[in-house]
């Protein structure tokens, strides 16, 4: 997961053109500078068609109908898994497995994998600046089981500390589960590298990947990593849709998540057999709309090139980041540029978030503002809160000029 | 520029009046707004006839948050308890002088909510969102 320099240019008016909602106005006569798309991205066009034509044309439950329009929708629901399969570079499109979202993907690793190999005194290592999402799962665990947490730390500058990292892996973890990019600091984490260490350590390796996957290109095998979660609404799918990539032979071993249709092979009055993964792991009647739209999305970011789209969202962070220190009394969180990417972090003095934030809104720019489920990480630097502004593909620094203007709107009001 | 950061709401948050804590305190009572990390803490002294003497508030928050705590204990100070009990939505509204969308109004709903819960007892506080509804 890094940043290739030589990347083709991305043209933006172009992309800008493939999304509708990026030509509203925010009020009348108001621009719309759209920077939260790591809470979550627009969607182009390509992706809402998608889904409308399933809906128009191809819409029947999947899996064991006999009729054409149910063979229809089971080819474009599993079409979509291969094509998410490829995006990540999984060896077999088996070994994806559609979620809710990034929160139920480790989730369903914390329940099934960690109920069935975890036991009191074991170690789950996680790190400080988690998103709650791979952070409360691993608490409920404790709290039921007795494991243990421990936490790679996060300097001063908001990198993870890596030298704190071979102590904690003497202590002998299970699992070792962190962010490849902190949806606070933009933080990109050595992901290959902390998945060797685990693994030298004899522990497994999950990445959350709910801000890396949407900005950066992934490849599990060439991580080898076992376990991967991210969303789909952030990458330019639909919501109500996630993704657990894991290693075939582990999820094999894996007892189920939920229990119910789809997931078994038998089923007597007192016991069942689960069915063969994936199906084993996806319950129920899925989101075969939004898996069909997820398709589409990974087809649009695989056409634009994740080598690009990386490129790019660099030169807006790098560019924004230059910008936001001229504001005086603004303050960034996290490191460099250099470490860096897709969003920034900031608090201004004298002016809380939420007034931030509210008075930006005002100004035609959506930002975020509030702890963005990273509590402890907010804590950690003696900050209840932060305004974040986030940047994806179809972003433009015009609309981060649109931001530093708002940002001095606020400066008069509050100053 | 704009209505919602009225000149009484800024000089409220800068200067508040009202920030502090009692101690001793008849009653004390905190919450906090999780959306944005709205956090208030009411505390009061009541009299013999059940009427507030002192009153103030402390906690950390946006200015609507703040602005709208100083202003309620402001006018609470004097009153009696059932008639606070009485005190809603629009009430605080009217102190602030604005209208407010609904995640804004979450902000300015928290120290009534607050001062429902001291007043009331846990029983009875309605949550912000039906405050906000109310
Ligand atoms: C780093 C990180 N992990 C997990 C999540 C959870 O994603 P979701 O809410 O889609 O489950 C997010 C989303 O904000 C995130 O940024």
């Amino acid at each position: 997961m890094t940043i290739s320099p030589q990347a083709g240019p991305l043209d933006v008016d172009k992309i800008r053109a493939d999304f509708p909602i990026l030509h509203m106005e925010a009020s009348p006569g108001v621009k719309l500078a759209y920077l939260d798309s790591g809470a979550s991205s627009q969607k182009p066009l390509a992706v809402i068609e998608a889904m409308n034509t399933y809906y128009r044309s191809q819409n029947a439950n999947i899996h064991r109908a006999v009729y054409t329009l149910g063979e229809v929708a089971t080819e474009a629901y599993e079409a979509a898994r291969a094509k998410v399969a490829k995006f990540i570079n999984a060896s077999k499109p088996r070994e994806i497995i559609f979620t809710r979202n990034a929160t139920e993907s480790v989730n369903l690793v914390a329940q099934t994998w960690g109920r069935a190999n975890l036991k009191e005194g074991d170690l789950v290592l996680l790190t400080e600046m988690e998103h709650h999402a791979n952070l409360v799962p691993w608490q409920m665990l404790a709290a039921e089981k007795g494991i243990r947490l421990e936490f790679i730390p996060v300097t001063e500058e908001g990198i993870l500390d890596l030298a704190a990292l071979p102590a904690l892996l003497e202590q002998k973890p299970k699992l070792v589960s962190f962010t490849a990019m902190s949806n606070v600091l933009g933080t990109i984490t050595p992901a290959a590298e902390i998945v060797r260490l685990a693994h030298e350590a004899s522990a497994l390796a999950m990445i959350d990947g709910a801000q890396s996957v949407p900005h950066l290109p992934t490849d599990v095998q060439a991580l080898d990593v076992d376990f991967l979660a991210f969303s789909s609404h952030k990458m330019l799918g639909p919501t109500g849709l996630g993704v657990l990539y894991g290693k075939l032979d582990l999820l094999n071993a894996m007892p189920p998540f939920m229990g119910g249709g789809d997931m078994i092979k038998r089923v007597e009055l007192r016991s069942f057999t689960t069915n063969e993964v994936p199906q084993k792991f996806e319950a129920g009647t899925p989101a075969i709309a939004e898996v069909v739209g997820l398709g589409a999305a990974v087809d649009y970011l695989m056409a634009v090139g994740m080598d690009a789209v990386a490129a790019y969202d660099h030169e807006l962070t790098a560019y924004a980041l230059e910008r936001l220190e001229e504001v005086q009394g603004l303050k960034v969180f996290g490191p460099g540029i250099e470490h860096k990417s897709s969003n920034a972090s900031f608090t201004f003095e004298g002016a809380h978030p939420h007034d931030v934030a509210e008075i930006l809104n005002r100004h035609g720019v959506a930002t975020r503002a509030g702890h963005h489920c990273a509590m402890p990480l907010h804590n950690k630097f003696g900050i209840p809160s932060t305004t974040r502004a986030s940047f994806y593909l179809y972003n433009t620094k015009e609309e981060i000029d649109q931001l530093i203007e708002a940002l001095y709107k606020v400066k008069e009001i509050f100053g | 520029m704009d209505d919602l950061y009225r000149e009484v709401i800024i000089d409220r948050y800068q200067n508040p009046r009202f920030r502090g804590e009692l101690d001793p305190h008849d009653y004390s009572y905190q919450d906090d707004n999780p959306v944005c990390g709205d956090h208030v803490r009411i505390d009061l002294r009541v009299d013999e006839n059940d009427t507030i003497t002192e009153a103030k508030f402390s906690g950390e928050g946006c200015s609507i948050s703040q602005a709208s705590a100083d202003l309620l204990v402001e006018k609470i100070t004097g009153m009696k308890l059932e008639d606070v009990r009485q005190l809603g939505k629009a009430d605080v509204l009217e102190l602030l002088g604005i209208d407010l969308g609904p995640v804004r109004l979450k902000c300015a709903l928290l120290s009534l909510k607050v001062l429902k819960g001291g007043v009331y007892g846990l029983d009875d506080v309605m949550t912000l969102d039906e405050l906000a509804a109310s």
